[in-house]
């Protein structure tokens, strides 16, 4: 009988507690923010969509390399002896026409590991996180500046030069071999190189210092 | 009376009928439109979220929009289903519930029939919500319907017992089963309502206080047992049954089933003001007398009525997110050990105080 009477007393008094206990949460401000108008403050070193400052960029394809699931995809043309690509913010001398910098976001995985290697610090993590599409294609971005059509010319462009130079060899060979090794033995040590002819060899090989250094 | 009124008016008894009719539907229409998204905003803040916030002001919109959703919607009925009793069943689920509102005072001037028999009356149409819901488990062809809807009749069945004894116990003391009666007896201030003994004095209403307040909880319980809502929701509990009765409604249908549910939940609310708090009556007078304005007075009777009524339906919600769900075998226990055996007991002793 006692237990009985307890029993009902435990019900009732459990649920008041349990009453006084919502009615306080009925007047504690929401949690939940009304999304699209209202955001999140972003931490600092947030990590969400990719950037590439173009401008920037000498094409060297380190951040390809680093990327864990392989989803930049860069191509680069030498720009020709003749043209000038103009330098990167921090000074460094570009020397390749970039022509295909493709992101598949919908690979990434915002590592951030293709952040770290860039010697230009040309590719970055934006604040942007909604760019959801309804095809996946639309989620490769492509960051090259130059047109399809300059694409195309720039590729043209070193083809032309290569077969230039291949016909110039070919024409030089039989004649004198021995001269041709003396002028290169000439631009490894003249530097600034002096005449044309010299300055053109110089700026095909500068790619190859890039790299090493 | 109302009905009397528009007899004398239109001069034709069907065409007084049913424009006495009306109002309660518009009732129930406007109420249920506010108290769905009631539900939704009180939910919401007991958890600390917003609810609905777009449509309008604090969504204030949403239930309309969530009723042109359902309209739109294609009218489904499984190919195994009993489709007469598949159509019929959230008609008469409805119809119990509009009809209940028949006998219910909303003020001295409005109440949609005088019947000497009001809560009696009540209780009585209440059952043919069982019958609709019985059938529209059955109708469904469906083994969670069919479940739902049976767990469902033999709650409601059960429970109606410690109401019926709750309300006998009222009855003893005010002589009447007129709902009307029943409101203007506990006229004056809030202390002559039920829950405070009535309209007696001296040393008996000293002893009925606090047996009219264990009838008052357990006719509360009970009532918030017959309308499924939590923690009696047994019959459309989601984590088992999917959502009970009404799994294969949808559209219109669903929304006859919930316009009932919500309907429902304010009748039960306003049977329980009605028999413990005054109904419609003022618990601190009336401005109509004040200001000698008596055209006021069933304004006002008719704010205190749905006043009431709405705080019980914020109760039932109130308790919806605050308990979790009986199991069957303590829903059983709660109404044949509990409840019935105490109303029994406070119907014996509030019967030997008014004899006395």
């Amino acid at each position: 009988m006692k237990e009985y009477f307890s029993n009902i007393w435990v019900g009732l008094s459990t649920i008041a507690i349990g009453m006084k206990v919502t009615f306080k949460h009925l007047f504690v401000p929401a949690v939940t923010i009304q999304y699209p108008n209202v955001r999140v403050e972003l931490p600092e070193r947030e990590r969400n969509r990719l950037y590439v400052n173009m401008d920037d960029c000498i094409g060297c394809d380190q951040c390809s390399r680093a990327c864990p699931v392989s989803c930049i995809e860069i191509e680069t043309v030498k720009g020709l002896p003749t043209e000038d690509l103009g330098k990167t913010s921090n000074g460094k001398k570009k020397a390749l026409w970039v022509t295909k910098f493709n992101i598949d976001f919908a690979k990434c995985c915002y590592c951030q590991l293709c952040v770290f290697p860039c010697p230009t610090e040309c590719i970055y993590m934006t604040d942007v996180y909604e760019f959801s599409e309804f095809q996946r294609n639309n989620l490769i971005y492509d960051f090259v500046t130059l047109t399809p059509q300059e694409r195309e010319q720039k590729k043209l462009n070193y083809q032309k030069f290569e077969a230039e130079k291949a016909a110039e060899k070919a024409a030089k060979k039989p004649v004198t071999p021995a001269a041709e090794i003396k002028a290169e033995v000439k631009v490894k040590t003249e530097t600034p190189p002096p005449s044309s002819d010299n300055s053109q060899q110089s700026n095909l090989k500068e790619p190859g210092e890039n790299k090493g250094s | 009376m109302m009905y009397d009124f528009f007899v004398d008016l239109l001069g034709n008894e069907i065409l007084a009928a049913i424009v006495t009719g009306v109002p309660p539907l518009v009732f129930i229409l406007v109420f249920v439109l506010f108290a769905v998204w009631l539900e939704r905003k009180v939910s919401a803040h007991m958890q600390d979220r917003l609810g609905p916030m777009r449509t309008g002001w604090h969504g204030y919109l949403q239930t309309i929009a969530d009723l042109i959703k359902l309209i739109q919607k294609e009218d489904i009925s499984a190919s195994a289903n009993d489709k007469p009793l598949f159509n019929l069943a959230p008609v008469l689920v409805f119809a119990g519930t509009y009809a209940a509102f028949a006998a219910i005072p909303f003020s001295s001037y409005y109440i949609g029939s005088n019947l000497d028999l009001g809560i009696f009356f009540i209780i009585g149409i209440s059952g043919l919500v069982v019958a609709g819901i019985l059938m529209a488990g059955w109708s469904s062809n469906n083994k969670y319907s069919m479940l739902g809807a049976m767990r469902s009749a033999a709650q409601i069945i059960s429970y109606e017992i410690p109401t019926i004894i709750v309300v006998l116990t009222v009855v003893m003391i005010t002589r009447t089963l007129n709902l009307h009666t029943l409101s203007e007896i506990q006229t004056g201030y809030f202390w002559n309502w039920m829950i405070f003994g009535g309209p007696t004095a001296g040393l008996e209403k000293f002893l009925l206080i606090p047996l009219m307040f264990i009838g008052f909880l357990i006719i509360y319980t009970s009532m918030l047992a017959e309308v499924n809502r939590t923690p009696f929701d047994i019959p459309e509990a989601e984590s088992e049954l999917v959502s009970g009765y009404h799994t294969e409604y949808s559209g219109m249908k669903f929304a006859m089933f919930f316009l009932a549910e919500y309907a429902n939940m304010f009748a039960v609310s306003a049977i329980v003001s009605v028999l413990f708090l005054g109904g419609y009556q003022s618990p601190i007078g009336y401005l109509g007398n004040l200001f000698d304005a008596p055209w006021l007075i069933p304004v006002e009777q008719f704010f205190w009525f749905t006043a009431k009524g709405t705080f019980f339906v914020f109760v039932q919600m109130w308790l919806r997110w605050t308990l979790p769900r009986l199991r069957v075998d303590q829903l059983m226990a709660l109404c044949w050990k509990y409840l019935i055996p105490i109303a029994f007991v406070n119907l014996i002793i509030v019967g030997l105080i008014t004899v006395l």
